[in-house]
């Protein structure tokens, strides 16, 4: 196995299936002769000139595009820009690629992968930091995968071109440059099964996208002082793996949900909720979940810093649910 | 130039201090003091100075992430601005927003955006609003060539039209949205073409003259004042640095770009000035001397000021409550 970066992964994964298939397409602003703003396309760049190409800033038909273009019969690949942008076409989203073959009873198949990137970077405050994620769980109607590692992107995505259904992808930011090991023989990852990033036996962390990593580094501290805690990569929301996360809670008796998003009403809110009602009897403490804290992303640094959820704050979580 | 003298160094006064402020703003992002993204008006100051040249401070205004210049001209504070430009306290936002989300509502700016599009329907918005409480203040609404292939364009437009308000559009074209040419993502030559679909009048004119710009937006904004609605007036300009500090640009050649320095709007203003004897080497000397000088010492207030604390991410979300904790 060699190592890439995410952003490498998330291309080859693109192409390979662009040499397979002709009818796959990938449009969106700034990919074709930048290779997007954080560099996703990077490894896409003078490759297929006539199927990856720049468009207007025009997100309602951007999305809703994908849609009729999938209808007759092509597979698009719409780049979002920033996650906070969909809110600026969202009703092609929610209210048509999510509703139109439930609406037709059962018409037509939706073969269509929106991706981008997601969640903070540098200061780029309230308008350009959204994780959005938990929108898309809560309206029926679209798949969404939230890959953490180049592994991951590269077998969820090529998962999502070769299937019938629509997708939506959440990149991290802070991820496109990290590296890690991809085999160069073909693979795909299944939708709806997590993976256990670190096993452990005090403590379930149940988590995705960036946060995995600082709940491993988090999991690491907490090593020093005994704790044995399991962090669990959904991957996946929308299916989730609920029987491996409740498993997991029944080993270990204990739940944190960690996420990057809003605590408030986030992702977090339902996997808990689930987890008390089925496995309940299991639970040695009430769960905690860690999210940011519910105010829009301020600009300044300490600001930033402060709202947002990391390795220091799932530590306390776990220690509280221990105590 | 029929206007006297003071008008015309006030026009190109404004225009150096946004200018200074952007070389400040961009120094500063590459030495990495700046965090998030700043994006430079250099090359379209004469826009701002002269569309504003006309309004009155009761006027408002909405801008975009390439906001400073807007600012500026509207009256801005230079210390309040460049302080935000650090995420410092005394900042117009007191480190909430950034560059991409200055405003300062008593002087008329309703907000820079960080939403492609996103001021347009504000300034239809507080068009509806002057015109419920039956003032003669009218609002500007700018935003770029990118910014017209928005629904939010199409349908802002629509709606001025329909209701007649008081709100004058300026789309600055300045050839680029990003990495993408006006070319390439607008079907047609003149972005002004497209108040002919809202019954409204569109004009395109030379976004580098000060003077064209202050007349052309002098008539429209006497149109909107008495009641006559709105217009389009496109500024056709050229984006001179890239989309952002640190663009690597690949998208253009530069050959392009030193062609187009050649007619930047205030070395272009500047000759017209010196011709007419309005301008000698002293003055302009001075003139340039000030605004750096008035640059530095932003620079100097806003590194003295405080940063915020925690506790201050958790104000300002609603008036009487914080709004988080719930
Ligand atoms: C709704 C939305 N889509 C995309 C972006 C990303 N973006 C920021 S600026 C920009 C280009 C804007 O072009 P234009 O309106 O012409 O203004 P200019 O930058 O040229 O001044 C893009 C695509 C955004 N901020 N908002």
């Amino acid at each position: 196995m060699r190592e890439i970066t995410f952003a490498e992964a998330l291309g080859e994964a693109i192409s390979e299936e662009m040499e397979k298939d002709p009818t796959i397409f990938t449009y969106g602003e700034d990919i074709a002769k930048q290779g997007g703003i954080f560099g996703a396309y990077k490894s896409l760049l003078g490759k297929f000139p006539e199927r990856i190409f720049d468009t207007p800033i025009s997100e309602e038909v951007i999305y809703g595009s994908a849609l009729g273009a999938a209808l007759v019969g092509m597979r698009p690949i719409v780049e979002f820009h920033f996650a906070d942008f969909l809110f600026t076409g969202i009703q092609s989203i929610t209210l048509q690629i999510e509703k139109i073959r439930y609406m037709t009873g059962g018409q037509g198949k939706l073969h269509l992968l929106l991706r981008g990137p997601d969640g903070i970077s540098n200061s780029a405050a309230a308008q350009h930091s959204e994780s959005i994620e938990t929108i898309f769980m809560h309206t029926p109607g679209i798949k969404v995968i939230i890959p953490s590692t180049p592994y991951d992107i590269k077998g969820l995505i090529k998962t999502a071109l070769k299937g019938d259904d629509p997708v939506i992808c959440f990149e991290h930011k802070m991820l496109y440059k990290i590296k890690g090991l991809v085999p160069e023989e073909e693979y795909t990852i299944p939708l709806g099964v997590a993976d256990i990033k670190k096993e452990g036996n005090d403590v379930t962390i149940v988590t995705m996208s960036h946060m995995v990593h600082e709940s491993l580094k988090a999991a690491e501290e907490l090593e020093k002082e005994d704790i044995c805690a399991e962090v669990i990569d959904l991957r996946t929301l929308v299916p989730w793996d609920k029987n491996k996360v409740i498993e997991s809670v029944k080993k270990t008796n204990h739940l944190v949900v960690a996420h990057e998003t809003w605590k408030r009403a986030g992702w977090g809110a339902e996997i808990t909720s689930v987890v008390q009602e089925e496995a309940l009897d299991y639970l040695d403490a009430p769960i905690i979940r860690v999210g940011a804290k519910n105010v829009p992303m301020p600009f300044a640094p300490q600001l930033q810093d402060f709202v947002t959820p990391n390795y220091k704050d799932i530590i306390d979580a776990v220690k509280k649910v221990l105590r | 130039m029929s206007y006297p003298k003071d008008f015309l160094l006030n026009l190109y006064k404004t225009m150096v201090r946004i200018r200074n402020f952007e070389i400040m703003a961009e120094k500063l992002f590459l030495e990495g003091e700046l965090p998030g993204f700043i994006h430079l008006y250099i090359g379209e100051e004469a826009i701002a100075t002269g569309v504003i040249a006309d309004l009155r401070k009761d006027d408002f205004i909405t801008s975009t992430h390439r906001g400073h210049g807007h600012m500026i001209a509207k009256g801005a504070n230079i210390n309040r601005m460049m302080a935000e430009l650090y995420g410092r306290t005394t900042g117009y936002c007191k480190g909430k927003g950034g560059s991409m989300h200055i405003a300062d509502f008593s002087i008329g700016v309703l907000g820079a955006n960080g939403v492609v599009g996103g001021g347009l329907p504000i300034a239809v918005g507080a068009g509806l609003g002057i015109k419920m409480k039956k003032t003669d203040q009218v609002v500007v609404a700018f935003f770029g060539d990118g910014a017209s292939n928005t629904g939010a364009f199409h349908e802002s437009l629509n709606f001025a039209s329909i209701y007649k308000l008081p709100v004058i559009f300026v789309v600055e074209n300045n050839k680029f949205a990003s990495t993408a040419t006006t070319k390439e993502t607008t079907s047609i030559e003149n972005i002004s073409d497209r108040a002919v679909g809202y019954g409204i009048p569109g004009i395109t004119i030379d976004g580098n003259d000060v003077i064209t710009i202050y007349e052309t937006a002098k008539e429209m904004i006497k149109r909107a004042r008495e009641d006559g609605g709105p217009s389009l007036i496109e500024a056709k300009t050229y984006r001179i640095k890239g989309h952002f500090v640190g663009d690597p640009e690949l998208y253009r050649d530069k050959k392009e770009v030193e062609e187009f320095w050649l007619n930047e709007p205030i070395r272009k203003f500047e000759k017209k000035l010196v011709e007419e004897k309005m301008l000698n080497e002293t003055e302009k000397r001075k003139i340039w001397e000030d605004a750096q000088k008035e640059i530095e010492e932003a620079v100097t207030f806003a590194k003295e000021s405080p940063v915020p604390n925690n506790e201050d991410a958790l104000t300002d979300l609603f008036v009487n409550d914080s709004g988080y904790d719930y």
